[in-house]
């Protein structure tokens, strides 16, 4: 399937959660210096569940839309559906085939969500 | 078209392949291919080893290679090193030379647009001795600030201290042509012990280079970029100096004689070439050789001026100020590469997008992130001619830059 597909091209146009929050209660960053591209999530935690979630930088339509829909749906969720968020889990999300030099930029906010230190056991 | 893509089998495999990236590597005619596998079917030995049939064929075959080179860049067949690739030519003169003639506060120069091949391996040497990096900004243009008046602005440069002087005569990002030759000749004016170094690796492939022209003491180029086989480059060095300096590798193939207590070595080029090299490649490299003066350098660097002369034309009338091209807008002050930015658009969705439609192109930094730190980029989208490109291919680029407009416009 094409790697621009209408659903890629709809969240990079149009990134769902794109911005910053204020007071997060956590906040990771994740970079590839293969092409330059940043991204950074903010999460605000409250009991063991994720409010509010918002991601900013820059980056190919690839890593925007994989952050975009990444974050529409950890929004609302209790912080162990962050484990969920795997490798395969994001190619399947992303519903195309794609090689191994453009999966890092679908896999940057997946860095970006690891390096958050989210405890489950509140 | 000035060489028929029906020379090159990649064509034939890849039917409809638009090959707009011959700056990373260029594509190989049968000839070379055939070349190649007739070492490996016909006489398929070690050099300067055997004394039997076969291994003197290879020999001769080799040093024959050796001999195109030669005549092909104006040197002598002694002054022609066999190595990988560019990067490790520079290495070697940075280790045999560099590490022999640098101390302490003294000086390098080279400048902004350099390949990291020609950045990193003295950065490391200047790391390692305390010596210093002096390197030669650009203007907006893509020009070197000094080239319209070097006797003012580069001569200062110049001092006691300075040991090295190493550029690249045609930028892999920019394609902007170097005035190497005014720059080598002013700085041994200042100081004749000043060793030039040139990185040649995008200019062997695309024009006439003579080194006796250039004023160099060094000159690196690669295989693969001219139509060759990987895994061969060439560095040229002058024979007094080459004479001097201390080889870069030890071992086999490279030595007189070898008591427990001392070796000696063979005379250049051989010193500097230990172990079985890379006999296939070398011999490829020859019959590519045969292939570009067949078609003759002149012409396609006239052939490449065209193209690139109506590419920058089609892209500003298609794209207007939606395109940003770096480098010189003369075309007749650069060479078949043309870097670019396009709206906001990421380099990777563009190389991507046109990859769908059979169109390849580079994306990325291109091995020279300081340049692109000073572009104030990140990353741009490369597109290169070669031999085998026609004027349809650009229409293709264009027809292929619409699409990407189409996609990712909002």
């Amino acid at each position: 399937m094409n790697l621009y597909s209408e659903l890629i091209l709809d969240h990079y146009r149009y990134p769902r959660n794109f911005g910053r929050l204020d007071q997060p209660t956590h906040f990771s960053q994740a970079a590839n210096p293969f092409c330059g591209d940043e991204l950074a999530v903010y999460l605000m935690v409250s009991g063991s569940k994720i409010q509010k979630i918002k991601f900013s930088g820059k980056g190919c339509a690839l890593s925007i839309a994989s952050a975009s829909m990444v974050t529409e749906f950890l929004k609302g969720k209790s912080v162990s559906y962050l484990k969920k968020v795997t490798k395969d889990f994001i190619i399947k999300m992303l519903g195309i085939e794609i090689g191994p030099t453009r999966l890092k930029c679908a896999l940057l906010i997946l860095e970006a969500v690891s390096r958050l230190k989210v405890s489950s056991n509140k | 078209m000035l060489a028929t893509k029906k020379d090159f089998p990649v064509f034939k495999n890849n039917p409809g392949l638009i090959y707009l990236d011959s700056a990373a590597t260029s594509l190989k005619p049968k000839s070379v291919i055939e070349k190649i596998t007739e070492y490996y079917s016909a006489y398929s030995a070690n050099v300067f080893r055997g004394v039997y049939r076969i291994s003197e064929k290879a020999t001769d075959e080799f040093e024959t290679a050796r001999r195109l080179v030669a005549e092909l860049i104006g040197g002598d067949k002694d002054e022609i090193i066999f190595t990988r690739n560019t990067t490790e030519a520079i290495n070697l003169v940075a280790y045999s030379l560099g590490r022999k003639i640098i101390d302490k506060d003294d000086e390098i120069i080279l400048s902004i647009m350099e390949h990291h091949a020609n950045f990193v391996p003295w950065q490391a040497l200047a790391s390692e001795t305390g010596a210093k990096l002096k390197i030669l900004n650009i203007d907006d243009q893509g020009f070197l600030e000094c080239h319209d008046n070097l006797e003012k602005k580069l001569a200062p440069l110049i001092t006691r201290r300075t040991k090295i002087v190493s550029l690249v005569l045609v930028s892999n990002v920019l394609g902007t042509i170097n005035p190497v030759l005014k720059i080598f000749k002013l700085v041994k004016k200042v100081n004749s012990k000043i060793i030039n170094v040139v990185d040649a690796a995008q200019a062997v492939p695309h024009q006439e280079v003579n080194v006796r022209d250039l004023g160099a003491d060094f000159l690196a180029f690669s295989s693969h970029k001219m139509l060759g086989p990987t895994g061969v480059g060439v560095l040229w060095g002058k024979k007094e100096i080459l004479k001097e300096i201390f080889p870069f590798n030890f071992g086999g193939e490279m030595i007189e004689t070898v008591t427990i207590k001392k070796t000696t070595f063979k005379k250049p080029p051989h010193k500097f070439e230990a172990g079985t090299p890379a006999i296939g490649e070398v011999i490829g490299l020859g019959e590519a050789i045969r292939y570009l003066k067949k078609i003759g350098l002149k012409k396609i660097a006239d052939h490449e001026r065209t193209l690139t002369t109506m590419a920058l034309r089609r892209l500003k009338e298609t794209f207007d100020k939606k395109i940003t091209i770096f480098g010189p807008a003369d075309p007749e002050k650069r060479a078949g590469i043309i870097s670019f930015t396009f709206s906001n658009f990421h380099p990777h969705d563009i190389a991507s997008i046109l990859d769908k439609q059979g169109i390849a192109v580079r994306a990325g930094h291109h091995c020279a992130m300081p340049l692109h730190q000073r572009l104030g980029q990140l990353a741009t989208t490369r597109v290169s001619f070669y031999l085998y490109n026609d004027l349809e291919d650009i229409e293709h680029l264009i027809d292929g830059l619409k699409k990407v407009e189409t996609l990712l416009g909002k």
